[in-house]
């Protein structure tokens, strides 16, 4: 039986106190009561606002400097801009000179490439790093500090660097290579290996990857695989078996921030090879989406047609993350028996 | 706060801001803040100059810099943001109503900015300081005038010139004649010849022909210029246009192609004394004069000979480059900006400049080897500084006087970032073997008149 207590005919709501409120609410016998009270309808609402107001900064810096933009750039979009002069509303002929453009297909083939191999190779170097992290025992701190390192380093240093690294002639990975009796490639100007070399480049930064991964696999429980031993599974059952199902989610995490990470490539390849600028040589091989969508808004102040190249880069992204999360469906487990 | 409160009180803001706003613009007194500033050697200057783009690196720069400084007199405080310009940022100035009061851009970025309205005439300018335009190189001034109108003061000139290690040639039994550019044919068997492997492996290149970046130059050299006077009409896929792609491409495939000599090129000290040229490493390659003055200061001793690019004909031949001084639209401060340009690049201040450079060269005990600039009266009077200068020093400086009595230039126009780019990109195509010159080219020239076509119609328009 559920004590309650009367509230007084004329009572002054906000005199109500809370834990009555709540009994008030829950109602006799468990029953669904009628809405809630004024009172509780003012607190609720006073709580509503506080936490509106601490988080206002926030909302305010992304009402500002992210959802203005973004709405703004679908405007520009459908104008011909080129940053001074007012936008002139041009309809559909940004989306449409995109379809025409040679340029468009070929940086956005450059990027489809680069992130198909971007991809995985970014998810098995940093799962076979994070597999020998978490058999180096007391040495583990000192390692992950030590691959977590590179990732402090400014992407633009990162894309000076390969230029040093990958050089054909005397770089140091050709050095290497070299001293085992293989003639590398000239990674920095043969077309074929421009995109290779970057992605190589890109494992630089692989720190955070690791960290990730690392974790996922400390949540696998221990008695699942010491189960497994016992029963006779070897190594690579455990692995492909149990431990990669149990880190599937970290996967899945990490396959759909690089996808999307692979699809915005930009700093490096930009430094590599645009930063000279002017008529210096440039690959083509390295004209990446976003790096075409850059001049056309900063070398050619074509605003307008930027903004539709950017419009269509997010519906690629979205397009291809939605596909991602249908696929995993299929291979993500999560605690909870759900696949 | 009631609404009812709220907005009295809102416009009284309104009002507040709107009077502060119109007293500070009338408080200006060195022009509107639309870019219609006025001019004039009586100008009373005053206020703020901020001036983006150029830096105090060396004696040149603030001997220049101190007499500009003097001219606009104590009245006016200027800030210098040291750098290279960022067009974004400028760009994204301008279109905030903040932009700069000065600026130092590349003088083939004058047009692209002139079309768009960024940067102001400068006829008034030029006229009100008493500045006689005809003391400017032909060339120099193309750049600089869109539509008729003067948009920049042309500051430093920069030509080619052809540079090779001499004990390298003889070595390989040429000459400097044979690299220079008036034996096409000898050209590319000099290359041949002075290219030097270790397995795969590039030990010297013989001829670097410096493609994408000198293809107008080796274009020019057989009569064709990239972009019609007017600089409405691109000539790219011009016959003569091809085989000087062909030609100057097939230079680098003799000695194990493109990708072979930029790998090697790239790994090199190219400002230290281990220079390609001081190494050994390097045959022949035009450049521009003021890598002159780098291998005389750091590698002095090197091996080197000069000349002229030249034309099949054997006439000097140069591409000229170089910065220019613009006033940007919406400066508050016009009248000052102009008189800092002007100052900057009169006859009397790049003298003095060149002295100080001299005087500094001769006490480190290097050369002095001249500045060329955008002032045929100022180049007149730095000459007559110069000394006579051992070999090899002296055939570089004569190759680059020669160089630049010839020197050509292209055209300011709406669209020279997208006609480069065009162009530019066609050649990378080549040599990185995705397409053969005359399609290049023939692509090329299609992509370059639309892109021309369509800012000019937008420039007309305007």
């Amino acid at each position: 039986m559920t004590t309650t207590q009367r509230i007084p005919p004329g009572a002054e709501p906000a005199a109500v106190p809370a834990a009555l409120d709540r009994e008030v609410a829950r109602g006799e016998g468990g029953r669904t009561m009628p809405p809630p009270s004024a009172a509780r309808r003012r607190a609720s609402r006073r709580n509503t606002l506080a936490a509106l107001g601490f988080i206002s900064p926030w909302l305010i810096g992304f009402a500002i400097f992210t959802a203005w933009p973004i709405g703004y750039s679908l405007y520009l979009s459908f104008t011909d801009y080129d940053g001074i002069s007012p936008a002139q509303l041009t309809g559909f002929e940004n989306y449409e000179r995109l379809v025409d453009d040679p340029r468009v297909g070929q940086s956005l083939l450059n990027t489809l490439i680069y992130t198909a191999l971007y991809v995985p190779s970014h998810i098995g170097v940093a799962l076979v790093l994070a597999m020998l992290l978490q058999r180096a025992g007391r040495s583990a701190g000192f390692f992950r500090t030590l691959f977590f390192l590179p990732k402090m380093t400014p992407a633009v240093a990162v894309g000076v660097l390969f230029l040093l690294l990958f050089n054909g002639q005397d770089g140091l990975i050709n050095e290497a290579l070299g001293s085992i009796g293989i003639q590398g490639p000239y990674w920095t100007t043969d077309p074929a290996w421009v995109k290779p070399g970057l992605v190589l480049m890109s494992l630089w930064s692989i720190g955070s990857a690791v960290i990730i991964l690392l974790a996922a696999l400390q949540n696998v429980p221990r008695e699942l695989t010491e189960s497994a031993t016992i029963d006779g599974a070897n190594l690579w059952q455990q692995t492909t078996r149990i431990t990669l199902p149990m880190i599937s989610p970290a996967l899945f995490f990490l396959a759909v921030v690089n996808t999307i990470a692979g699809f915005q490539t930009f700093t490096e390849a930009y430094t590599a090879f645009f930063g000279a600028g002017g008529d210096s040589f440039q690959s083509d091989a390295a004209l990446f989406y976003v790096i075409y969508l850059f001049r056309q808004a900063f070398e050619f102040f074509n605003m307008g047609y930027a903004s539709a190249l950017a419009w269509v880069l997010f519906l690629v992204i979205m397009v291809v993350t939605a596909i991602q999360f249908v696929v995993s469906k299929r291979l993500v487990y999560y605690e909870g028996g759900q696949k | 706060m009631t609404a009812r409160r709220l907005l009295p009180m809102t416009a009284l803001a309104a009002a507040t801001a709107l009077t502060l706003g119109a007293c500070a613009n009338g408080g200006a007194q060195n022009g509107p803040g639309d870019g219609q500033a006025w001019y004039g050697g009586e100008s009373n200057l005053t206020g703020e100059l901020e001036i983006v783009g150029f830096g105090l690196g060396d004696e040149i720069a603030e001997v220049r810099h101190e007499r500009a400084l003097e001219a606009l007199g104590p009245e006016v405080d200027v800030t210098l943001v040291e750098g290279g310009l960022d067009i974004q940022q400028f760009l994204s100035a301008v279109a905030a109503g903040d932009a700069p009061d000065l600026i130092y851009a590349s003088r083939a970025q004058i047009g692209s900015l002139a079309a768009r309205g960024a940067i102001v005439p400068l006829t008034d300018c030029v006229d009100g300081e008493s500045v006689d335009t005809e003391q400017y190189r032909e060339e120099a001034l193309a750049q600089v005038t869109f539509d008729d109108e003067i948009y920049g003061i042309p500051e430093f000139n920069q030509v080619q010139l052809t540079m090779a290690n001499s004990e390298l040639l003889d070595a390989a039994g040429v000459s400097i004649d044979d690299v220079n550019g008036s034996d096409p044919e000898a050209m590319s068997a000099a290359a041949e010849a002075l290219v030097q492997r270790s397995g795969d492996d590039l030990q010297v290149i013989g001829v670097d022909s410096k493609l994408p970046e000198f293809f107008p130059l080796w274009a020019k050299a057989r009569g064709v210029d990239l972009l019609s006077e007017d600089g409405r009409t691109a000539n790219l896929d011009d016959p003569a246009a091809v085989e000087a792609l062909e030609w100057a491409v097939g230079i680098y495939e003799s000695q194990g192609g493109f990708s072979a000599v930029k790998a090697f090129r790239d790994s090199a000290d190219f400002f230290g004394e281990g220079n390609q040229f001081a190494a050994g490493e390097l045959g022949a390659m035009p450049m521009e004069q003021w890598y002159l003055n780098v291998l005389n200061d750091v590698s002095p001793d090197a091996p080197l000979a000069f000349d002229a690019v030249r034309t099949p004909e054997g006439e000097p031949i140069a591409f000229a480059g170089g910065q220019a001084w613009a006033v940007p639209a919406g400066t508050d401060n016009g009248t000052a900006a102009c008189r800092y340009a002007t100052t900057m690049t009169q006859v009397d201040t790049w003298v003095e400049a060149a002295e100080a450079r001299k005087e500094a060269r001769e006490s480190e005990g290097g050369v002095f080897t001249g500045v060329l600039t955008g002032n045929t009266r100022a180049d007149e009077e730095i000459r007559g500084l110069l000394s006579d200068a051992d070999e090899p020093w002296q055939a570089g400086i004569d190759a680059m006087y020669e160089a630049n009595e010839a020197a050509v230039s292209m055209p300011a126009n709406p669209a020279d970032a997208e006609f480069t780019r065009i162009w530019t990109d066609a050649i990378n195509g080549v040599l990185a073997g995705d397409a053969e010159p005359a399609d290049a080219l023939a692509t090329a020239q299609e992509e370059a008149q639309a892109a021309l076509d369509e800012a000019w119609a937008e420039a007309d328009a305007e």
